[in-house]
C-alpha cells in the first residue's frame, strides 16, 4: 500500500459547536454514554472514574479528551475537577451535550478547553481512541478516526 | 454577559481585588452557561472549610490563599474581606468534638478549627451541616439563593419554592463576596415547570420508601423535573429530605413538584404550567425492588458499621433512634454513628437522647458524615445505612459493601451485628 492510499484512509470529521471554556488542545478521546459524578464519582488524584455501576469505572481521563453526556450528582463536581487540575490529573479538553451549572463551573475551573452544542451528537461520532482536537476559541472540533 | 454599573466596578477592581477576582469567576462561569446577566442573592450556602489532607500544603500559604484558589479559582492570592451576602458553611470533613472517633489526625482537626476562626471572622456562619434548612436557614418562596449540596438544593427549590441552581465551591465563594450569581436555570420561573409525570402505583409512606422512590426516579429522570401523582401519603420534612437526597444521587434532580403539597404546584396543571409532558414514569412493586437491589451491594450479613443521618438527622429522627436503642447494647462487632447538625446535638444532649445512644454504645456525631470525611471505624468492610445517598456513595468512595434499609433494620443490625433487613 502506497503512502498516498494510507493517507486517504484517514478519516477526518470536523464539527462546529459552542465554546464553554476557551483555548485549544488535542488528545486521545475517552467516551462514555453515562453521566459523570464529580465528588463521589471520580478519584481526583488519578483522574479515574470510581462510580460502582459506571461504564468507565477504573479508567482514567487524565490527559485525554473527555467526551460525555454531562454531569450528575453532588455539588462537589467543580471542586473535584478543580482538584484534578491541581493534581495534574485533569482531562486535556472536554466535550459534553447537556449544559448544567455543575458541568459549566467544573469546566471553567479545570481551565481546559471545553465545548458543547456540537452540530452532531459527539457520543455518536467520537469513539474512545480517536484523536480529537478541541479548538474552543474558534468553535471547532476536529476528529481523526482511529484506524480499525 | 450584561453587567450593571456596580458589577462593572467590582469587575474592574474599584471595590478591591477579592471582588474583582470573584466577578472574573462569575463572568467566566456565566458565559460558559450562556447566562445573559447576574441576579442579586443574599443567601449563600457553600463549602469554605479546609479540612482535607489535600489542602494541607495550601493552608501553609494562609487562608487567603485557600479561599483565593479553592473558592474563587484565582491563582492570584487576594485578601478576603467580610462577606456581603448572608453566608453559611455546609457540611465539613471533621467533627470538631469527635475527630478521634473518626480516626482523624489532631493536626487536621486543628487546621479545620483555625480555618473556621478565619471564615467566621469574615461572617460565614458555621452551621456545618448539609441541612441548613433544619437549623434556621429557611429561604422564602421566590428568594434567589446560591446553594451547594445537592440534597439541600433540591429541598430549597422544591419544598421551599426558593430559587437556586446547584452551585459549587467556587461560585458560592464568589457569590458570598459580591451578592451575585448567574441568572440561569432555576432562577428563571419558566425553567421550574414539570417535565415528567410519575404515576405512583404502590403506597409510598415511610422514610425508606421515599428514599427508594427518589433513587429510582433519579436514575430514570436524570435532571428533569418530575411531578408526582398517585398513592403517596402526606410527606414530612424528613421524608422529602430523604427523597430529594436519593434522587440527587442516582441522578441530578434539582426540582420536583408534588401537587397540593409543594408551593409551586397547587394542582397537576400548575405543576406543568403549559409545559408539554415529555415523559411518563411508572413506579410500582417491580420498580421499588429494582431500586432496592441497586442500593444493596453487600452479600456478607455481618455488619461492621451502622451509619444513620444522611442527610443529617432532625431531632425527631435522633429521638426515634434513641427510643429504639433504649436499654439495649450495640454488638461488640459493630459501631453505630448517628449524625445530626451541631445545633440539634445541643438539643439532643439537653433532652438526654445523646446519653440514651451513648449508653447503648453508639456515638452522636456532628459537622460531618463518612462519605464527606472518607472516615469510618477502622476495618469497616460492611456498612448498613438508612440513607440511599450514603449507600450510593460509600461503596464508590471507600470500597465498602452497603446494606440499605429502614431505621429499625439499621438499629437491629447495630444491636445484633447482623443484617436482617429486607423489603416488606
Amino acid at each position: 500500500m502506497s503512502a498516498d492510499t494510507a493517507a486517504a484512509l484517514v478519516i477526518r470529521i470536523v464539527l462546529r459547536g459552542r465554546k464553554v471554556v476557551g483555548g485549544c488542545a488535542e488528545g486521545e478521546a475517552i467516551v462514555t454514554r453515562d453521566t459523570i459524578s464529580g465528588w463521589g464519582g471520580i478519584n481526583e488524584r488519578e483522574g479515574t472514574v470510581i462510580e460502582r455501576r459506571h461504564e468507565l469505572r477504573g479508567q482514567s481521563f487524565k490527559d485525554k479528551v473527555l467526551v460525555f453526556p454531562g454531569a450528575k450528582g453532588s455539588s462537589g463536581w467543580s471542586a473535584y475537577f478543580h482538584m484534578t487540575r491541581l493534581n495534574n490529573a485533569a482531562p486535556r479538553a472536554m466535550i459534553f451535550n447537556k449544559m448544567t451549572t455543575k458541568v459549566a463551573l467544573g469546566a471553567v475551573v479545570t481551565h481546559a478547553p471545553a465545548m458543547t452544542e456540537l452540530e452532531q451528537d459527539p457520543l455518536q461520532v467520537i469513539e474512545t481512541g480517536d484523536w480529537v482536537k478541541v479548538d474552543a476559541d474558534n468553535g471547532i472540533v476536529e476528529i481523526t478516526k482511529r484506524k480499525r | 454577559m450584561k453587567l450593571t454599573d456596580y458589577e462593572k466596578e467590582m469587575y474592574d477592581g474599584v471595590h478591591g481585588r477579592a471582588k474583582a477576582r470573584a466577578m472574573d469567576l462569575l463572568v467566566r462561569y456565566g458565559e460558559a452557561l450562556g447566562a445573559e446577566r447576574l441576579v442579586e442573592t443574599n443567601n449563600v450556602a457553600g463549602a469554605f472549610n479546609a479540612s482535607t489532607p489535600s489542602v494541607r500544603e495550601l493552608v501553609k500559604k494562609g487562608f487567603d490563599a485557600v479561599y483565593s484558589e479553592l473558592n474563587l479559582d484565582s491563582t492570584e492570592v487576594v485578601e478576603i474581606p467580610k462577606m456581603v451576602a448572608h453566608t453559611c458553611q455546609l457540611i465539613t470533613g471533621i467533627d470538631n468534638a469527635n475527630w478521634r472517633v473518626q480516626g482523624i489526625a489532631d493536626d487536621l482537626a486543628e487546621q479545620q478549627k483555625k480555618g473556621e476562626q478565619y471564615f467566621g471572622s469574615r461572617g460565614i456562619n458555621m452551621f456545618a451541616t448539609c441541612t441548613p434548612y433544619q437549623v434556621g436557614n429557611v429561604p422564602v418562596k421566590g428568594e434567589h439563593c446560591a446553594w451547594m449540596e445537592s440534597s439541600a438544593v433540591v429541598y430549597c427549590n422544591s419544598v421551599l419554592g426558593a430559587r437556586t441552581n446547584t452551585e459549587g465551591k467556587e461560585s458560592t465563594g464568589a457569590a458570598a463576596l459580591t451578592a451575585r450569581i448567574p441568572y440561569w436555570g432555576y432562577h428563571i420561573k419558566e425553567n421550574r415547570r414539570g417535565t415528567h409525570k410519575v404515576d405512583i402505583e404502590i403506597e409510598v409512606d415511610d422514610i425508606m420508601d421515599w428514599g427508594l422512590l427518589g433513587y429510582y426516579l433519579g436514575e430514570i429522570i436524570d435532571d428533569e423535573i418530575p411531578v408526582l401523582t398517585g398513592k403517596y401519603r402526606q410527606p414530612s420534612l424528613i421524608k422529602l429530605k430523604h427523597f430529594g437526597a436519593a434522587a440527587a444521587s442516582s441522578g441530578g434532580v434539582e426540582m420536583y413538584h408534588i401537587p397540593d403539597i409543594t408551593p409551586e404546584a397547587r394542582t397537576i396543571e400548575e405543576a406543568f404550567s403549559g409545559n408539554a409532558v415529555r415523559g411518563m414514569v411508572r413506579y410500582g412493586e417491580a420498580e421499588r425492588r429494582t431500586a432496592y437491589e441497586n442500593l444493596n451491594c453487600a452479600t456478607d450479613r455481618n455488619v461492621d458499621f451502622v451509619m444513620l443521618g444522611c442527610p443529617h438527622n432532625s431531632i425527631d429522627q435522633v429521638w426515634l433512634i434513641a427510643s429504639l436503642l433504649d436499654g439495649r447494647k450495640i454488638s461488640a462487632n459493630t459501631q453505630l454513628w448517628v449524625h445530626t447538625p451541631r445545633a440539634l446535638r445541643e438539643v439532643a444532649d439537653r433532652n438526654g437522647y445523646t446519653k440514651m445512644i451513648t449508653d447503648a454504645g453508639g456515638f452522636v456525631m456532628s459537622d460531618t458524615c463518612p462519605a464527606i470525611s472518607r472516615h469510618m471505624p477502622k476495618g469497616t468492610k460492611v456498612v448498613a445505612t438508612d440513607s440511599a445517598k450514603q449507600a450510593h456513595y460509600l461503596p464508590a468512595i471507600t470500597g465498602v459493601a452497603a446494606w440499605f434499609g429502614s431505621v429499625k433494620d439499621c438499629v437491629e443490625a447495630a444491636v445484633n451485628g447482623r443484617w436482617n433487613g429486607g423489603l416488606s
